[in-house]
């Protein structure tokens, strides 16, 4: 932050009045470090913005505008999960560091949009002060006089008077280093102004004690008065200052209080930030989907046999976005390949992407790639992350069946359900002890992580049989692993009397023999127009070789990105992505891999 | 004492903070408005209160007649004794439903009607009528809210983890709302009800500041129970809500009805009171609607066609 020219004017006060620059540059202190106990909610409020503070168990401190997205509920009265904040009316549920909307409880299957995201102002917690802004330049103050000392908050004092009115004050606060005598007169004060604060320094004979005043301009009318003054370690001292100076502190409210006559001019940037109408729009934040960024390898280890753990940071001070437990990014290798990997990160856990690359027998220079060559230190590129594989939140049981590397979307959810402390198990089948990927997070996950090593086919499947059981309302399941056993896992749930709409499941890929012999025609709906889809192409080529923009991901009919509304015609479905009744129903199709049975199909195009 | 001389104090009554230049909206100008419990009124005293920033007398005779007066016509300080004889700048009043009803306007539209109530062995009472920092249509929108139960009214409308609300119908019938097929699984749906049953819901929106909700549970399977919430908008963002109840249950006291009921009001006043903004948003941008938001989202637009300003916050 750059400081104005410090004035000093010894045995009297400065009158240097305070540099206007503008306020929504400025870093404020808006809480105090202790006002933010484990698991709380704070409501503040900063230039006529309510915001609500939270501080996640990772130490992350949240500030966002205090509304929540769906119904305008203050978030402040909501609760602190510790890596999500929950909304008390409905229940929506926003990520730590992000602000993102991760659940919508009263639509348990489906994903929030991905730009559902409170709108944040930065924090940064120094001196015991929580400083926030609307959009501040710099870094907030550093205040040396507090080296070697223990910093300490005086309590915030709420003043009726406007941010100027409170500075002119504050200037000319006086106090003694002997925390009892009063201020007046009895002490040499020198008084620095910086931009948004006041340092001032009480000297007599050789005793010298300082603090710094803050003005935190609330709204148009009111300010709260915070200070900092420094002790020495371990003072015994501690209640006397802080009485002292809110005795005096007090004082100077009322005198503040009185002196200070309604000022009609309401300052524009109040105007823009409190008006009630532009308080209602755009409540979200709208940064532009991002489909692409830029990662650095962080940290390459070895979690398992075979798997190797990764550890994504996002470069500068991007904020990486928010996912759904069950997403799972591209990563475009610099070889070029392109490889989809599943987070395995646990709720608002958003300071880095974690994800688990085992090293495929026969790889074809994905796997082997990151193995061998990648680097710690090295640049990626990776989507943002995609959450076609989302778990409910509202079931009385949700069983986990994790084969091998399959594990990890299903560590994630394991996490969220650990953390909201839902009735859940995962079971995760592997070769050995050495071959269970992240054993910290499994740990992290008590007994509702069951372990079974070296089972054989038949053994692996009477135990599904009987961790599933017969099904029972509001039960689900979801499974991950490799093709046989994902295929066999269904049979047996289906045959133990689950619904279709109860299994849950994501292929790595598809190993289905797929056929593009067919070929057919293709309408499109909305943009009225029919294509030919001959031989050896898919929809999405023909698509995008028209000039329709198709998101798509694993091309191979397991991950669900490209998928589309069928209006007429019967699919060809060929993908591993749609359960059985939404096969039959065929009203949705996967382009990189679907075809048509009929000749022509309507999609919603 | 000669009452028609006391000076008029405006103070005290209507928030200055909020009071605008009052209503001018004709839609809700034009309505019936509930100012109390009948059976709650000292009869031959008079009562004030504030309607659409307008301060307003009334009371009930010692002859049983209802009345109700502009106070800036007519000055009776609230506690005294109504007049014997009939004034000319009266209020057009009605009872309804156990209610004294008023009107600001000389022709307003007709009160709506609730068959059910004329059924003989139902029992109708006001369970409570208190204030709420908030708009009107904010109120009505949570009473059509189906998807706070299980945060809001844990363990008796709703319980988590079952959270979802499924599909249901509404639409626009005889210029009223109306959905219908709502179901949600109710740990304790009515006073009556032992254990959690899934509750079939019916609600109705006939007026912009009512709203009226059927439901199962009771103790016949064929009749359903009558909830209703009569709002007097005291400012745009200020409140009076009558909560009435209809129902048959021959069993619960009248007490056991209004504890049940009130724990529920009680429990949406502080979400209510915590809603930025206090005005309903029309702007279907402001907020974000999800399916469940269904008969929210037909309300909003429907104000929105009726010309409905007070209490809202335009789209444009
Ligand atoms: S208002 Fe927050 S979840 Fe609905
Ligand atoms: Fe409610």
């Amino acid at each position: 932050m750059a400081l104005s020219q410090p004035t000093e004017n010894i045995c009297s006060m400065t009158t240097q009045e305070l540099t206007q620059n503008d306020p929504i540059s400025n870093w404020y202190p808006v809480a105090n470090a202790d006002d933010l106990p484990f698991r709380h909610t704070f409501h503040g409020k900063l230039l006529g913005q309510e915001i609500v503070i939270w501080r996640a168990d990772d130490g992350n401190v949240n500030i966002w505008v205090n509304r929540c997205l769906h119904r305008g509920v203050r978030l402040s009265r909501g609760l602190n999960n510790g890596a999500e904040l929950q909304c008390q009316y409905h229940g929506w549920r926003y990520a730590n560091r992000t602000g993102g909307c991760t659940y919508i409880p009263a639509h348990p299957v489906d994903s929030p949009a991905q730009h559902l995201s409170c709108k944040t102002f930065p924090a940064i917690q120094s001196h015991g002060i929580i400083w926030s802004g609307i959009s501040p330049e710099g870094v907030p103050p550093k205040l040396s006089f507090l080296d070697g000392l223990t910093p300490l908050n005086l309590r915030s004092l709420p003043a009726k008077a406007p941010a100027d009115s409170v500075n002119e004050h504050l200037s000319k606060y006086m106090f003694h280093p002997d925390n009892q005598t009063d201020g007046e007169g009895s002490s040499l004060v020198t008084t620095k102004a910086y931009d948004n604060y006041f340092q001032i320094t009480a000297t007599v004979a050789n005793s010298t004690s300082t603090l710094a005043l803050f003005a935190q301009p609330v709204d148009e009318q009111s300010t709260i008065i915070r200070g900092v003054i420094g002790v020495p370690h371990n003072s015994q001292n501690v209640l006397t200052v802080l009485r002292y100076h809110n005795n005096l502190m007090c004082k100077l409210r009322d005198v503040i209080e009185a002196d200070f006559e309604l000022k009609s001019k309401i300052s524009n940037t109040f105007a823009a930030v409190s008006n009630p109408r532009s308080a209602t729009r755009n409540i979200a934040n709208n940064s532009g989907s991002v489909s692409f960024l830029k990662v650095r390898v962080a940290r390459k280890w070895s979690t398992a046999k075979d798997v190797v753990g990764l550890e994504l940071l996002p470069i500068g001070n991007q904020q990486l976005p928010t996912f759904l437990p069950g997403a799972h990014i591209d990563v475009f290798l610099p070889n070029g390949i392109t490889r989809q990997y599943s987070l395995t990160n646990g709720p608002g856990e958003l300071d880095k992407y974690r994800i688990g690359v085992k090293l495929e027998q026969v790889s074809s220079g994905g796997s082997k790639y990151i193995h061998e060559t990648l680097s710690e230190g090295s640049i990626i590129e990776i989507s943002t992350p995609r959450n076609n594989f989302p778990l409910r939140r509202d079931s009385t049981r949700t069983v986990l069946i994790a084969g091998g590397i399959g594990a990890t979307p299903l560590l994630a959810m394991a996490q969220v359900l650990e953390k909201q402390k839902l009735n859940y198990e995962l079971h995760y089948f592997a070769q050995s002890d050495e071959h269970l990927a992240f054993p910290e997070i499994l740990n992290s996950l008590g007994n509702n992580c069951i372990r079974h090593f070296g089972l054989s086919v038949e053994e692996t499947l009477a135990k599904v049989r009987e961790s599933l059981g017969e099904h029972n309302s509001s039960e689900n399941l979801y499974v991950c692993g490799p093709g046989p056993m994902l295929e066999a896992t269904r049979n047996i749930a289906a045959d133990l009397g689950w619904p279709d709409e109860s299994i849950h499941f994501e292929y790595f890929k598809n190993s289905k023999i797929v056929s593009f012999e067919s070929s057919f025609e293709i309408e499109l709906a909305r943009s009225a127009l029919t294509l030919n889809v001959p031989a050896g192409k898919t929809v999405l080529q023909i698509l995008r070789d028209n000039g329709i923009a198709m998101p798509s991901s694993c091309e191979q009919g397991a991950c669900g990105t490209c998928i589309v509304k069928v209006l007429a015609g019967q699919p060809d479905h060929q993908d591993v992505y749609l359960n059985d009744s939404e096969k039959k129903r065929g009203d949705k199709m996967l382009t990189c891999i679907s075809r048509a049975l009929s000749n022509k199909i309507t999609l919603d195009i | 004492m000669s009452w028609s001389t006391m000076p008029v104090s405006r103070r005290g009554l209507v928030d200055t903070a909020i009071n605008g230049e009052g209503c001018t909206d004709q839609v809700i100008l034009n309505q019936w408005y509930p100012l109390a419990a009948i059976v709650e009124l000292r009869p031959g005293i008079s009562y004030q209160t504030v309607l659409l920033e307008v301060e307003v007398g009334f009371g009930v005779t010692l002859n049983g007649e209802l009345i109700a007066w502009r106070l800036d016509c007519v000055v009776i300080p609230a506690g005294n004794p109504l007049p014997a004889e009939n004034f000319t700048d009266k209020l057009l009043v009605q009872s309804a439903y156990g209610y004294l009803w008023t009107s600001l306007s000389a022709e307003p539209k007709e009160l709506f009607s609730i068959p059910e109530t004329n059924e003989p062995d139902r029992r109708s009472i006001n369970v409570a009528t208190i204030g709420i920092a908030t708009s009107a249509p904010r109120a009505v929108e949570n009473f059509l809210d189906m998807g706070h139960f299980p945060f809001v009214h844990a363990g008796v409308l709703g319980a988590e983890p079952h959270t979802e609300v499924f599909d249901y119908n509404v639409e626009i019938k005889d210029g009223e709302i109306i959905a219908t097929g709502c179901k949600f699984p109710q740990p304790q749906a009515a006073p009556s009800s032992v254990g959690a049953i899934v509750t079939d819901y019916i609600y109705r929106v006939p007026h912009p500041y009512c709203v009226l909700l059927y439901k199962s549970g009771g103790f016949d399977e064929s009749r359903l129970d009558v909830i209703g919430l009569f709002i007097q908008p005291i400012s745009q963002e200020r409140i009076r809500a009558s909560m009435f109840y209809s129902c048959v249950d021959n069993i619960s006291s009248d007490t056991a009805l209004r504890r049940f009921q009130l724990g529920i009001f009680s429990q949406d006043k502080p979400i209510l009171e915590n809603q930025v903004p206090k005005r309903l948003p029309l702007s279907t941008t402001a907020e974000t609607p999800i399916r469940a938001d269904k008969s929210s989202i037909t309300y909003r637009r429907w104000l929105s066609d009726l010309g409905v300003t007070y209490g809202v916050i335009s789209a444009n």
